[in-house]
């Protein structure tokens, strides 16, 4: 088994090396906007998936109501800046103040889902959970849309263009840049936060034994709401960094982000947090690559094929360990 | 006496670590054997090993059914196990909290039908009969294990006791040669533990089992095995009678100094 | 009884909801005309509901921890013990026979019609029944299955001309085929990957659908599917819809006559079992990947021959009547009616469909109300609005 893995392994690398190398001699303009439009988007995949991760970590549960954490998140931001741009603040302040909200709000309603959804549940069957967080999804999207507009709202970026990066706009925008930057720099503040804090190695150890650890004095509890509240954070950044990416943003935004991202979490190993940095990565690239070189009607439908597969040949993933069931 | 179940060698690493490391054990047909070993020596995962659930690294499981040769069970999935004969009961109760204590039995007899979608729809006379002889027979398992006042009973519902009768009850419906048993009488008190001491002893007299168990409360052990056999840290460490295992100084170095703590 | 101590922290709840909600339900920006309009009643209505919600959200909290510590007998539901009654059980349903035959004869088509789409969903949450109540497995792509059976009906009627009667049993083939081939691969998986891949899949026939015009025409749909044929016969409209309200009556019924039997069978025990713990279930014996897809592509099946009265019934079909959206619906019907329990799933599917028909105003709200039933089912009566009910076995005195 090891070897076909990596024999299949080479022969697919080749093949798309092959493929790549070809592309990228005939059109290395084009092939290059790919590969930054695949890293944005990996980017913005990673944000969310990171909360997926981290919940799955922990509680062993897919959090389907993540997509609507980060849809929150940029619905907040729009609310906010449109309200304090009408009010003719300073653009700058309503840039910070429109993050802050958004992470602040998206944090809130992580942090009470929790409460309401899951935590009544953690000793139920998981089916009951899980059924429990596609019902808490299905209530947030209605009752942003209802309490809002089932409407497409257009988001003016609260991002500028810089000067300085003028010569380069063509090939990447100032957006993309942010975003990728901003990714960069939130990963690593959460790789510090789990590898040094002491919440971080509450977290790892929850994450481990549940029992074990709420008996040497952790409060399980509170891990798992920072866990919570941690995934939410990312998102909304995300929420806010796509929200300006793409223009507009409606309640339904977060479903579709959010299946993308549970996939890129998997592709990269459920629960471990740099797989699913490197799994949103792979994920957003090769979808990159596939809408720019063949269909991209069927863009989604490449997704889920990519799921399928390593749900069928790796389903721990690329860095994932495989886990056995205790008896 | 002929060996019943002979594992060779058996091995099973999680990773680094070695649960079980190169045990030998012959079981022979119509005993009563036991295996005994401090918390975590790896006891339930030889069960694991051995019934399909987990997949040894290394080594050899064979048994010889009464009346058919000798086959491997390496590599079967754990439903194959059973359908050859071997039927466990688990450690931490596991029965099937929905059903009714009639309907885990007749779990127990699922491998031994043959009644599929067609045959629940359309009814014909050979699968009510085989539906009907599949109840009488739970029903007459359930007699057998002192049960049968419970028969429509929620199985969550029953005493802790009767749970941990309902699954030997259960394991004994798929018809085995050899029944293991983790823990039966974990959690009982001395009046279940004796009425435990009996049912397996008339199990062996009058259902013709062999039966390994696995058990922490020594006296049981002690007064029920005829061979014990000692794990520790995943590696045989003695077998013989209740009297040898009692006066070997390995064991009673490894484990039963600490007999107090255990039963 | 409701402690000093409760009332305050539901104060301090209802607060907290009041923060939590401000920007989404007190502010309502239109970016394109930029305007702001400032909504404060709602803050008030969300303290009040918040507070009142806070302190019957912890009364019922506790009501389950004392019934869990109590070792009372669950209480049977009454409709079960209607029929166990031999003196009630001919009564009762004789009545819902009656009313279910003078239904489309009673009142206006519109009523008919609406019924017979009730109907389906009681057909589509029994066959999901199956998959997610019986056998444990959390199906989110289950409109790929009803979607393949309209489309099957509608192309094969298109271009073959075979009629509705002909197209059921293929369709029912076409539903098992693809539940087998989604879930060869896929139930070898753990449970959760399994929801995320259902709901992939029928997502990817929909997009399928919308993109792919040779085959399906595309969004715009295919029009003009014949209803089911009478022998030969013409029907006006009215008399077709009362028609295929029969024949949706008669599937119901054999629907239940099978889910029943199946349920107290070797295969349905099996399935429980599975439900109840996979590990036990392979130690007694019982292929777990074996009986998992019989299950799964059981419940295609039903999906199947939902879509194509589906099609015959509203003669046009197109991909956006295929969307996750119609999945949740279904599944909120099995899981809010009670998993595992055939009458529950009927019970769950006529109140949910209808009631949003029939109170207008509510239809807007239909899916918000959904989504919170799933969450305050599963958190306070897993086992739905009315439980299942296990057979009960009788013995004689058995003669030594």
């Amino acid at each position: 088994m090891f070897w076909i893995n990596i024999i299949s392994g080479i022969v697919i690398i080749g093949i798309l090396g092959f493929f790549g190398i070809r592309e990228l001699i005939t059109d290395p303009v084009y092939f290059l906007e790919l590969v930054l439009g695949g890293l944005t988007r990996g980017s913005i995949y990673a944000l969310i998936a990171l909360g997926y991760t981290m919940v799955y970590g922990i509680i062993q549960l897919i959090n389907f109501a993540h997509g609507e954490i980060y849809m929150i998140g940029a619905m907040t931001s729009l609310i906010v800046a449109s309200v304090l741009g009408l009010w003719g603040w300073n653009s700058a302040v309503i840039v910070i103040l429109a993050f802050v909200f958004a992470i602040v709000y998206s944090c809130a309603y992580g942090f009470t889902v929790e409460k309401i959804a899951y935590k009544p549940l953690r000793t139920a069957p998981r089916l009951s959970a899980l059924i429990s967080a596609i019902g808490m999804s299905l209530f947030l999207q209605n009752y942003v849309m209802l309490a809002q507009t089932p409407e497409f709202m257009p988001y003016e970026s609260l991002i500028p263009d810089y000067n300085f990066w003028e010569p380069y706009a063509h090939i990447m925008t100032s957006v993309e840049l942010t975003i990728i930057i901003t990714t960069i720099v939130v990963m690593i503040l959460l790789g510090m936060l789990i590898k040094f804090t002491r919440i971080g190695k509450a977290m790892r150890a929850t994450a481990q034994d549940k029992v074990m650890s709420s008996l040497v004095g952790i409060n399980v509890n509170k891990v798992i709401s920072t866990t919570f509240v941690v995934g939410s954070a990312t998102a909304a950044i995300g929420g806010v960094l796509i929200a300006c990416h793409v223009g507009q943003i409606n309640f339904m935004i977060g479903f579709l982000a959010g299946l993308k991202a549970f996939i890129a979490a998997v592709l990269g190993g459920i629960g471990s947090v740099p797989g699913a940095v490197l799994g949103s990565l792979v994920l957003g690239i090769s979808e990159s690559f596939f809408t720019g070189y063949f269909w991209s009607e069927y863009e989604d439908v490449f997704a889920f094929t990519i799921l399928v597969v390593i749900l069928i040949f790796r389903p721990s993933g690329i860095l994932g360990r495989k886990e056995t069931e205790k008896v | 006496m002929e060996p019943i179940l002979n594992v060779k060698n058996l091995t099973m690493n999680f990773g680094g670590l070695k649960a079980l490391d190169g045990i030998d054990i012959v079981i022979e047909k119509g005993q009563i054997a036991a295996l005994i070993g401090p918390n975590g020596a790896g006891k339930t995962t030889f069960f694991n090993c051995i019934t399909g659930i987990y997949e040894p690294s290394e080594g050899k499981v064979e048994i010889t059914p009464p009346g058919k040769s000798t086959q491997g069970l390496k590599g079967l999935k754990p439903n194959h196990v059973t359908e050859k004969g071997l039927a466990r009961t688990f450690q931490n109760i596991r029965l099937f909290e929905g059903m009714t204590v009639l309907e885990n039995v007749m779990i127990g007899r699922h491998c031994r039908l043959n009644a599929g979608i067609f045959g629940a729809l359309v009814q014909p006379p050979s699968q009510k009969n085989e539906e009907k002889k599949c109840v009488a027979d739970s029903y007459e398992v359930l007699e057998k294990i002192g049960l049968e006042k419970y028969v429509n009973e929620k199985a969550i519902n029953l005493p802790y006791g009767a749970q941990r009768r309902l699954e030997i009850a259960r394991a004994l419906a798929t018809n085995p040669f050899l029944l293991l048993l983790d823990e039966p009488a974990a959690g009982m008190n001395p009046q279940e533990t004796k009425e435990l001491d009996d049912l397996i002893i008339w199990l062996r007299d009058n259902e013709d089992l062999t039966i390994l168990l696995i058990e922490h409360d020594m006296k049981l052990v002690m007064s029920l095995s005829d061979r014990i056999h000692v794990v520790d840290y995943g590696k045989k460490i003695a077998e013989g009678t209740p009297e040898e295992v009692k006066s070997n100084p390995q064991v009673i170095k490894a484990y039963l100094g600490d007999e107090s703590e255990d039963a | 009884m409701v402690t000093k101590k409760e009332i305050k922290q539901s104060f301090w709840i209802a607060l907290w909801f009041m923060v939590l909600t401000f920007p989404i339900m007190v502010i309502r920006v239109n970016t394109i005309k930029n305007i702001i309009v400032w909504r404060w009643t709602n803050i008030l209505w969300i303290g009040i509901a918040g507070f009142f919600a806070s302190l019957v959200w912890n009364y019922l909290l506790r009501l389950k921890e004392e019934k869990k510590k109590s070792d009372t007998k669950e209480d049977i539901p009454f409709v079960h013990r209607l029929l166990q009654n031999d003196r009630f059980r001919t009564p009762f349903l004789a009545a819902i026979a009656i009313f279910f035959i003078i239904y489309p004869f009673a009142f206006p088509m519109y009523h008919t019609s609406i019924m017979i789409s009730a109907l389906v969903y009681v057909m589509l949450g029994l066959g999901l029944n199956i998959v997610v109540g019986l056998a444990g497995l959390l199906d989110l792509g289950y409109v790929a299955f009803y979607c393949v059976g309209a489309y099957t009906y509608a192309l094969l009627n298109l271009h073959f001309g075979i009629s509705f009667w002909l197209v059921l049993p293929i369709s029912a083939v076409f539903g098992a085929m693809a539940g087998t081939l989604l879930g060869y691969p896929v139930l070898r998986l753990r449970g959760d990957y399994l929801a995320i891949v259902t709901l992939g899949f029928g997502e990817i026939i929909r997009i399928v659908m919308e993109n792919w015009d040779e085959l399906g025409n595309g969004p715009r749909g295919i029009g003009n599917i014949p209803p089911p044929s009478f022998f030969n016969f013409e029907l006006n409209q009215h008399q077709n819809v009362i028609y295929i309200y029969f024949i949706v009556i008669a599937l119901v019924l054999f629907t239940i006559f099978f889910v029943n039997r199946l349920e107290n069978s070797r295969i349905g025990r099996a399935w429980i079992a599975l439900r109840d713990d996979e590990i036990a279930c392979q130690a007694m014996g019982i292929d777990k990947f074996k009986t998992k897809l019989t299950a799964f592509a059981l419940g295609a099946t039903w999906a199947s021959l939902g879509g194509v009265v589906f099609a015959a019934k509203t003669s046009f079909i197109n991909p956006m009547s295929f969307t996750i959206f119609e999945s949740i619906a279904i599944l909120c019907v099995v899981v809010i009616g009670g998993m595992g329990s055939a009458i529950g799933v009927i019970a769950g599917a006529l109140v949910l469909i209808l009631v949003p028909e029939y109170l207008r105003a509510m239809a807007e709200y239909r899916m918000l109300v959904f989504g919170a039933l799933q969450v305050i089912v599963m958190v306070f009566k897993p086992e739905g609005l009315i439980q299942s009910v296990r057979k009960i076995y009788k013995f004689e005195k058995v003669e030594e």
